[in-house]
């Protein structure tokens, strides 16, 4: 596997006597796109920050490249960062903005100017340099960002939710951009975002936080499929969470009707979560469905269409390609493997353990 | 037309404050006593006795700009770094003695500092030797800056807290250092608010006559003095008028160049 680049060791922060990231481990690979995904509030910026060097960590350590770096400065720090909103200095022109880092490293000029170059063809800004930022739109803004970043060479770039600002279409455009980005320039990304459709897209691993721990670290496929815990699978797509009994391995009882599943380990009789994405939900005739329910609601999203079914006391949310009168009666059935089972947090602090993958 | 309805009694007050005694001031600066047209007025701006006065006048105004700038950028710089609450008793302590009429803060002073006022008999009890500064220019200026002083902070301080902090962390992620970020970064984005705060400080010192009547005795004459005693003790409006045409017309010079520099560096040539 590839070396770790930056490791976060036992990293706790307050601000004013609230508990903002307790005892916070993480290792982020090189050439990782590492994303932290998270509700505001749960600690992903604050990481962020600690990582730039703009927050002190009140204990832990920061580790990059083996080095301990909790108390460098940020400007005596080999990474970059791409700021919320830009922050591009409105004083100067962008090839001014671009060259900022480097001139303050001394580079010579024709060096200087051949790298503006090659930032402003790979953000596709060719022909910007003397434009004024606040003659650029949102997403223009947001690549001279990047370009004046990455021109520094940084091993390790951090983007604080760098897409907020702009409308869908070129949100997904830039994702892709950015995606190719980090592919031409080999560096490591860390990306802080609460779009979780964002963080499906771009990342090789997605970090879920919340309250200052991590829920859950993975592939974008495996927080989506097999989350962990009811507030990942909540927090990531859309999904029917149910409390239910683990009568054996491969049999699970939901809403008293049993369900037979693949999941094994849980022991017998105990209460478990269980999350079946809307999609993996079938509807059939109501003879062949495990139990019977009503459709009380129908939209249809272009691509599907989405329906509330009542049954057994619970509002069942349905993605399908095949429609339901509101009022029809249906069957619900759940292939074995599209059941997924979770611990059930016994207590409030086990909800939010730190664990590292 | 509701609007201009609105705007009617600023339309009025304007005209009645503003242009009718403005256009009295060219009326009687243009004219000798006969009512004929002359300038001898305004060139009487070249005497000896009025050039003087003049330069007195900006060479003093320039010190308590240069000195108010000096106290005033730091300390607005160390109120954008303070918590909100603190920031706003700061800057309370600050705006107080602007609620006290600005005569009496003049008058204050010269009690203060009078041969045998309270500075003096504090130092005298300490046996300490006295401090002289009654009726001198150093006096002037002291009274310049303390009464100037929070017109410098607040158009400074407005501006410094309008900066995105994350620009001054890009600035330091980028490689700047505290100083090389200060220079680069913070000092050229507060201009606008440094050209502002000189022009508010500028134009009342170089034009005051209250502070030096107070603070420099009848040693001292600047400008606003010698236009003041034209006004009240010599009568003649004429030669009054022409000369706070100059004045004027030097303070629209002024404005008009930091205006260009204002916009220059705006755009950053």
């Amino acid at each position: 596997m590839k070396n770790t680049l930056v490791n976060l060791v036992h990293i706790s922060k307050s601000f004013d006597g609230q508990l903002i990231l307790d005892d916070l481990n993480l290792y982020i690979r090189e050439n990782e796109f590492l994303t932290l995904l998270g509700p505001s509030g749960c600690g992903k910026t604050t990481t962020l920050r600690i990582l730039g060097g703009f927050e002190k960590p009140d204990k832990g350590q920061v580790i990059f490249q083996g080095q301990d770096i909790t108390n460098v400065p940020p400007n005596k720090r080999n990474l970059n960062t791409v700021f919320q909103k830009y922050a591009l200095f409105s004083h100067m022109d962008v090839a001014e903005n671009i060259a900022f880092g480097l001139k303050i490293k001394n580079k010579t000029k024709s060096y200087i100017d051949d790298k503006i170059k090659y930032a402003l063809k790979l953000v596709n800004l060719d022909g910007y340099e003397h434009r004024s930022p606040d003659s650029l739109s949102g997403g223009q803004q947001q690549r001279i960002a990047i370009a004046r970043a990455i021109v520094n060479e940084p091993k390790l770039l951090l983007l604080d939710e760098p897409l907020g600002a702009l409308d869908l279409k070129l949100r997904q455009d830039m994702q892709y951009e950015l995606i190719r980005l980090k592919n031409e320039l080999g560096i490591t990304f860390i990306y802080v975002t609460h779009d979780q459709e964002e963080a499906l897209t771009m990342s090789d691993t997605i970090v879920v936080m919340n309250q200052g721990y991590i829920q859950q670290i993975g592939s974008p496929e495996r927080i989506y499929n097999e989350p962990e815990n009811a507030f990942v699978a909540d927090f990531i797509g859309d999904s029917n969470i149910l409390g239910a009994t683990m009568i054996r391995d491969h049999l699970v009882e939901i809403l008293g009707y049993r369900f037979s599943c693949v999941d094994e380990g849980f022991g017998e009789h105990k209460p478990v979560d269980v999350v079946i994405r809307p999609e993996d939900v079938e509807l059939v005739e109501p003879s062949l469905g495990t139990l019977q329910g009503k459709v009380t609601h129908l939209i249809f999203k272009g691509v599907h269409y989405e329906m509330e079914v009542t049954a057994g006391g619970f509002e069942w949310l349905v993605h399908s390609t095949k429609m339901y009168e509101v009022g029809s009666q249906v069957g619900i059935r759940v292939d074995p493997f599209n059941i997924q089972i979770m611990n059930k947090p016994a207590s409030e602090d086990e909800e939010a353990v730190g664990v590292n993958e | 037309m509701n609007r201009k309805l609105l705007s009617a009694p600023f339309v009025f007050w304007s005209a009645l404050f503003i242009l009718v005694p403005l256009g009295m001031v060219f009326y009687y600066g243009l004219t000798d006593r006969t009512g004929a047209f002359t300038l001898g007025n305004i060139a009487a701006i070249a005497t000896p006795e009025h050039s003087k006065a003049l330069w007195e006048a900006l060479k003093l105004s320039i010190a308590s700009t240069v000195i108010c700038l000096l106290l005033a950028y730091p300390l607005a710089m160390i109120l954008c770094n303070m918590s909100t609450s603190r920031e706003s008793f700061i800057v309370l302590i600050f705006v107080l003695p602007m609620w006290m009429n600005f005569l009496l803060r003049t008058l204050a002073w010269q009690t203060l500092l009078e041969k045998t006022g309270v500075i003096n008999s504090i130092l005298q009890a300490l046996h300490l030797p006295s401090l002289n500064i009654i009726n001198t220019p150093a006096a002037i200026i002291l009274g310049m800056v303390y009464n100037f002083l929070p017109f410098m902070v607040l158009p400074i301080y407005n501006v410094l807290v309008k900066i995105d902090p994350n620009v001054i962390n890009a600035a330091r992620d980028l490689g700047a250092n505290s100083l090389q970020t200060f220079v680069k970064i913070t000092l050229p984005l507060s201009i606008p608010g440094v050209i502002s705060g000189i022009t508010m400080v500028f134009v009342p010192a170089l034009t005051t006559f209250v502070i030096s009547k107070i603070l420099g005795g009848s040693k001292i004459l600047l400008i606003g003095n010698v236009i003041e005693q034209e006004f009240t003790q010599t009568g003649n409006w004429h030669l009054g008028s022409g000369l706070s045409i100059v004045l004027m017309l030097f303070i629209i010079f002024n404005m008009v160049i930091s205006a260009v520099t204002d916009r220059d560096m705006e755009t950053g040539k």
